[in-house]
C-alpha cells in the first residue's frame, strides 16, 4: 500500500490539484494496480535487451532548412492560447513576493 | 434505394451512372444523424457545412468528367482525437473543449483528397483512456445494437456510427485495442495497422510507441480501401514508413490460423469462447488449418500494457498546461494556474493514469517499472516472431466478454482494463490486427480478432473477407 504522502508527492510532480477525496480514492486505486503490476516480479529478465521500437527503424532526418512560416497559421496557434501579448504567450509570475 | 446501407464501391458505381449525387448521400447520413444520435451520442460535432461543400465538389467533378476519388461521396465520420481543420477538437476533454484545429492531421489530407464527406467527429474515452467510452467528459455513447449497453472504447463513437449508418465508414486511433474492441462490442470491421503504416500528424497523442489511426467499416473490403487511401510515410511523422505491399495472395484453402491457448484460457465468457470456436471450425471447413500455438508471455501482456500506457501518457500530457492552448484555471502563481488547471480540468481516469506514469517513471522506480516492462515487451515480441514461423495469422477473441452495460465497470479501474486483455499484445509488439464480426451470443455481437506479421494486413483483409462469406 502506498502512503497518503506518497500520492501527495507524485500529485505535486504531476502537477495535479487533488481533493481529499481523490487523494483517499487514488491511494487505494493505486495500491492495487500496483499490486497487479507485481506479476512482472516472476519473470526472469536479467539478460532480456529492452525493446525501445517496435521496427527497426534508423535515426531519421530531414535537410535543415528553415520553413517559411505561414503567418495565417502563427496567428492561428497564438489565439488558441488562453492569454497572449504582442505576439508572447502571457504566463502567471513565475516567483511570488509574498515567498 | 437505402443510400445509408451501400458500400464504398456501391457509391462510387452510383455516383459515376448518376443514380444518386453526393448531395443525396450526404442528405441521407445527416437525416439518420438527426433520427438517432439524440439517443446513441457516436458525435461530439457534426461537420454539415463541411461535408454540404465537399459533395458540391464531388458532383461538379461528376458532371465535368472528371476523375473521382476513391472515397467520393462516402460519409466518414472521425474520432475526436484527429485534427480537422478550423473544427473544434477535444479528445473529449474539459481541457481542449474549446480548441479548434488550426490544420489538418495528414490522414485527413488524405481522406479530403480522396473526395470524402467528413460528417463529424465522433465521441470517445477522454484522451482515448477506456474501454467503454464512459469516460468522455462529454457523456457515454450508446451501442447500437442494445442502447443500454456501452459501445466499447475509445473509439465508441467512430464504431456506433458506422454501426447505425449514421457514417459508412470512420477513422478510429487504437492504443491498446481502442479500434478493435468498440467494432467488436458493434458489429462492425475495425483495424489497427502495423505501427508507422499510418502517419500520426495532426494526433492527439495518448501513448506514442502504442498509438496508431486506423479504419472502421460495415465490410473488410472497405476497412481496406480506407486503409490503403490513410496509409504510407509521411515527412510530418519520422515514425512513420514507407509501406510495403506484399504481392502473396492468400486462399483459405492451407491457410495456417495459429489459435493460442492464452486466448482461450480463465477469464473468457464462455459464450465469447464458443462464437470463435465455431468460426474458426467454419474456416476449417473451409480448408485453413487450424494450428494449437502458445504465446507464453500474454498473461504478462496487460500490466506490460499499462506501465509503459501510463508512463508515456504523464508525459504526453505534460503539454496541457493551461498556457498554449485549451481551457485554464487561473490562479496567483505560474505554479497555481498548472496545479488548479489540470486538477479541474482532467477526469478522474486521466488524472489516475498520469499519477500511476508519473510514479513509474520516478526517481527510484523507473527500473523497477518501465525498464521491466519494456523487457517484456522483448519477450511477447519473440512469441509472435516464434509463432509465424508455422502460422500465417493468429486467431482469437477481441474481447473476454460481451458488451456489457452502462456503469458496469466504471467503479473498478482494474476491471475495465482487463477489456483490453487480448488487444494489447498487439499495440506491445506493432503488429497489425483486425477485429472482424464472428456471429453472435445473446444477440450482442462478437468480434474475432486476427493478427499478422508486420505489413501483413493483406492476410488479415483476405482471412476477414472469407470469414465475412462463410457467415452470409
Amino acid at each position: 500500500m502506498i502512503t497518503k504522502e506518497q500520492v501527495q508527492h507524485i500529485a505535486s510532480l504531476a502537477r495535479l490539484k487533488l481533493t481529499e477525496q481523490e487523494i483517499e480514492k487514488f491511494q487505494k486505486d493505486l495500491s492495487s494496480i500496483l499490486e497487479y503490476f507485481e506479476v512482472l516480479n516472476s519473470l526472469d529478465i536479467k539478460d532480456v535487451q529492452p525493446l525501445v521500437h517496435v521496427l527497426p527503424l534508423e535515426n531519421v532526418t530531414r535537410e535543415d532548412t528553415a520553413a517559411k512560416a505561414n503567418s495565417e497559421l502563427v496567428q492561428e496557434l497564438l489565439d488558441a492560447a488562453p492569454s497572449q501579448d504582442q505576439g508572447f504567450l502571457q504566463v502567471k509570475e513565475v516567483f511570488s513576493d509574498e515567498e | 434505394m437505402e443510400l445509408e446501407t451501400l458500400t464504398i464501391e456501391q457509391i462510387q458505381k452510383g455516383l459515376l451512372k448518376k443514380e444518386f449525387s453526393a448531395q443525396d448521400l450526404a442528405q441521407s447520413a445527416f437525416e439518420n444523424i438527426r433520427n438517432k444520435d439524440g439517443n446513441l451520442h457516436a458525435f461530439l460535432e457534426v461537420t454539415e457545412d463541411l461535408a454540404r461543400e465537399q459533395a458540391r465538389v464531388v458532383d461538379k467533378k461528376i458532371a465535368e468528367k472528371e476523375n473521382i476519388g476513391a472515397l467520393a461521396g462516402v460519409p466518414c465520420a472521425i474520432k475526436d482525437t484527429i485534427l480537422v481543420k478550423g473544427v473544434r477538437c477535444t479528445a473529449a476533454s474539459k481541457i481542449l473543449e474549446n480548441y479548434v484545429a488550426p490544420y489538418d492531421a495528414t490522414v485527413v489530407e488524405n481522406i479530403k483528397a480522396a473526395d470524402a464527406l467528413i460528417v463529424g467527429k465522433t465521441n470517445m474515452d477522454e484522451f482515448g483512456m477506456g474501454g467503454s467510452t464512459e469516460n468522455s467528459a462529454f457523456g457515454v455513447t450508446r451501442n447500437p445494437v442494445d442502447q443500454e449497453r456501452v459501445a466499447g472504447g475509445s473509439s465508441g463513437g467512430s464504431a456506433a456510427s458506422v454501426a447505425a449508418k449514421e457514417s459508412v465508414v470512420a477513422l478510429g486511433e487504437d492504443t491498446g485495442g481502442s479500434i478493435r474492441l468498440p467494432a467488436s462490442f458493434c458489429g462492425v470491421v475495425g483495424l489497427k495497422p502495423t505501427y508507422g503504416a499510418v502517419s500520426r500528424h495532426g494526433i492527439i497523442a495518448l501513448a506514442s510507441s502504442f498509438d496508431q489511426v486506423g479504419p472502421f467499416a460495415r465490410t473488410v473490403e472497405d476497412c481496406e480501401t480506407l486503409f490503403n487511401v490513410i496509409r504510407g510515410k509521411d515527412p510530418m511523422d519520422a515514425t512513420s514508413v514507407e509501406y510495403k505491399i506484399q504481392d502473396t495472395r492468400y486462399k483459405v484453402q492451407g491457410l495456417r490460423i495459429g489459435v493460442p491457448k492464452e486466448y482461450f484460457g480463465e477469464g473468457l465468457d464462455p459464450m465469447v469462447g464458443d462464437v470463435i470456436k465455431n468460426a474458426l471450425k467454419l474456416l476449417e471447413e473451409a480448408g485453413a488449418k487450424i494450428v494449437d500455438i502458445t504465446l507464453p508471455h500474454v498473461p504478462y501482456a496487460l500490466a506490460t500494457y499499462y506501465i509503459i500506457n501510463t508512463s508515456e501518457a504523464s508525459s504526453n500530457l505534460a503539454r496541457y498546461d493551461g498556457i498554449r492552448y485549451g481551457t485554464v484555471s487561473t490562479g496567483k502563481t505560474l505554479l497555481e494556474t498548472y496545479l488548479n488547471t489540470r486538477g479541474e480540468r482532467f477526469g478522474v481516469e486521466v488524472k489516475r493514469r498520469i499519477m500511476l506514469g508519473t510514479y513509474a517513471l520516478s526517481a527510484g522506480y523507473y527500473e523497477a517499472y518501465y525498464i521491466k516492462a519494456q523487457k517484456v515487451r522483448t519477450l511477447l515480441k519473440q512469441d509472435f516472431e516464434k509463432a509465424f514461423e508455422k502460422v500465417d495469422v493468429v486467431a482469437g477473441p477481441v474481447s473476454p466478454f460481451l458488451p456489457f452495460k452502462v456503469g458496469e465497470r466504471s467503479q473498478d479501474p482494474l476491471a475495465m482494463y482487463l477489456v483490453d486483455i487480448y488487444t494489447v499484445p498487439a499495440n506491445l509488439t506493432g503488429l497489425p490486427a483486425l477485429s472482424v464480426p464472428s456471429g453472435h451470443a445473446s444477440s450482442l455481437p462478437v468480434g474475432m480478432q486476427l493478427l499478422a506479421p508486420a505489413f501483413g494486413e493483406q492476410v488479415l483483409f483476405e482471412t476477414g473477407k472469407a470469414l465475412e462469406k462463410l457467415l452470409q
